[in-house]
């Protein structure tokens, strides 16, 4: 059984609906027990860092899900929120990854939100994402990104490089949405839900 | 690089497509899913549902519409038509919008934008602006054209900007359905002036137009509708095109 948190989060129907295209049986549950119990565990997420850290907080997520020891995919929001920190208002996140969570700066040539199709680049061989996807396109939208750092698997270029996929131990994360990016997306997923 | 985006634009009443004619490879060309997966299929970046249904079954019928989306489809979609209220939003939130845009309602509440992107997120919400030139400034209007307002296109672009909108979706009336081109001047104005993405719309009428559109107007997207519905471009050939002449494309 796969658990999609369930928190103050925006569109993770969505996710929902990419699991049943698959295949697979998935819940969207914010039940401690059932996401602890879960084979795999989805953290997704579009929305604000603070109030989302704020929610996790008083819901008590913010102890479990650096705890579980499944494998656990974070989305979008979902991947920064596992870093240790957020300049989204200034917000301290579940510390997975030891990395910052940085605002793009527009810079008259790039905008912000970052928002469209983007290529995957420097995918890091044995990493869950198959280095055969190199250079291909999947969709991004945020206005925060995550610095490179020594779990990213794959980066993508806006402004400057920065993480598109991160992997440490039992913990996935992409900053694109695959449940968004067509096939390469479903493909993305695949590999995760055959860990 | 971020690809340039490609948007067919779907017109939707009482969840049908109005413009989905003459589909011959489709068994219901009516049905806003399967027209919607069929240019998914063919390479569309993004889609937008634009829902001109008037009646007080409108919010039912669009949330059903939205999931029916949602669980058939693997790209973004926006929906649009008519929404004025947060409630509306968040029902297409939950139902699996990636997107709403707004358009009037923006234009006689402002702070609906305010309310959407603190609500929703910023990346939730497109603002769609439809202006005309007026010989001396671009003047926006409401309710499809129909109403001239005080407002000025460059103005209330960014004040839509500054209030949260994540993407500003500029309908060009003097140009949409002459498929003579895009607004490029404008359009570059726009781009040059906001931080947001913008999509562009009105005028497409051949594949030499979306290159333009990108190049000389600066636009971050491409919104087309007949063009695509009565097959005049296929969106594999655009994109190709598009490629060879050094467009970011996905390809």
């Amino acid at each position: 059984m796969i658990a999609i948190i369930d928190y103050n989060a925006g569109n993770v129907r969505s996710v929902l609906f990419a699991m049943e295209r698959l295949g697979y049986t998935a819940v969207l549950t914010s039940d401690p027990e059932q996401i602890r119990k879960a084979d795999k565990v989805i953290f997704p997420g579009v929305g604000e860092a603070s109030t989302t850290m704020a929610y996790l907080r008083s819901s008590g997520m913010n102890a479990l899900i650096p705890a579980l020891t499944q494998p656990v995919l974070g989305i979008c929001l979902g991947m920064q929120l596992m870093c240790t920190h957020s300049e989204e208002n200034n917000t301290p996140c579940l510390g997975i990854f030891p990395q910052q969570v940085k605002r793009f700066v527009a810079d008259g040539l790039h905008k912000v939100p970052h928002m469209g199709w983007n290529s995957l680049e420097n995918i890091r061989p044995g990493a869950f994402i198959p280095e055969s996807m190199q250079g291909d396109y999947v969709y991004f939208v945020h206005s925060y990104y995550v610095e490179e750092g020594p779990y990213t698997i794959a980066q993508s270029h806006h402004i400057l490089p920065f993480s598109a996929a991160m992997q440490k131990d039992n913990f996935f994360a992409t900053q694109f949405h695959p449940e968004k990016s067509g096939r390469v997306g479903e493909a993305v997923l695949q590999h995760f839900l055959k860990l | 690089m971020v690809a340039k985006r490609i948007i067919p634009c779907l017109d939707i009443k009482d969840g049908r497509t109005v413009k989905g004619v003459n589909f011959v490879n489709l068994r219901d060309a009516g049905d806003p899913v399967e027209l919607g997966k069929l240019y998914s299929d063919q390479g569309a970046d993004e889609l937008v549902f634009l829902d001109i249904t008037a009646t007080h079954e409108k919010r039912k019928t669009l949330s059903a519409l939205a999931r029916d989306i949602a669980r058939n489809l693997n790209i973004p979609f926006t929906i649009g038509g008519g929404i004025s209220a947060l409630e509306d939003a968040h029902v297409l939130l939950e139902s699996g919008a990636d997107k709403i845009s707004v358009n009037s309602a923006a234009v006689k509440n402002p702070s609906l934008i305010d309310e959407l992107a603190l609500h929703f997120g910023s990346q939730f919400v497109v603002t769609a602006i439809d202006a005309k030139w007026t010989g001396s400034d671009w003047i926006v209007f409401l309710s499809g054209g129909r109403v001239a307002t005080e407002r000025r296109l460059m103005e209330w672009a960014k004040e839509c900007q500054e209030r949260g909108a994540g993407e500003i979706l500029f309908t060009s009336m003097d140009h949409d359905g002459t498929k003579a081109g895009f607004a490029c001047e404008a359009l570059a104005a726009l781009s040059d002036q906001l931080d947001i993405p913008i999509i562009a719309s009105g005028g497409a009428g051949s594949k030499a137009h979306f290159l333009e559109v990108f190049t000389e107007g600066k636009a971050d997207a491409a919104l087309a509708a007949s063009i695509f519905h009565f097959h005049e471009i296929g969106i594999p050939d655009l994109k190709q095109y598009l490629g060879t002449h050094g467009v970011p494309i996905r390809l």
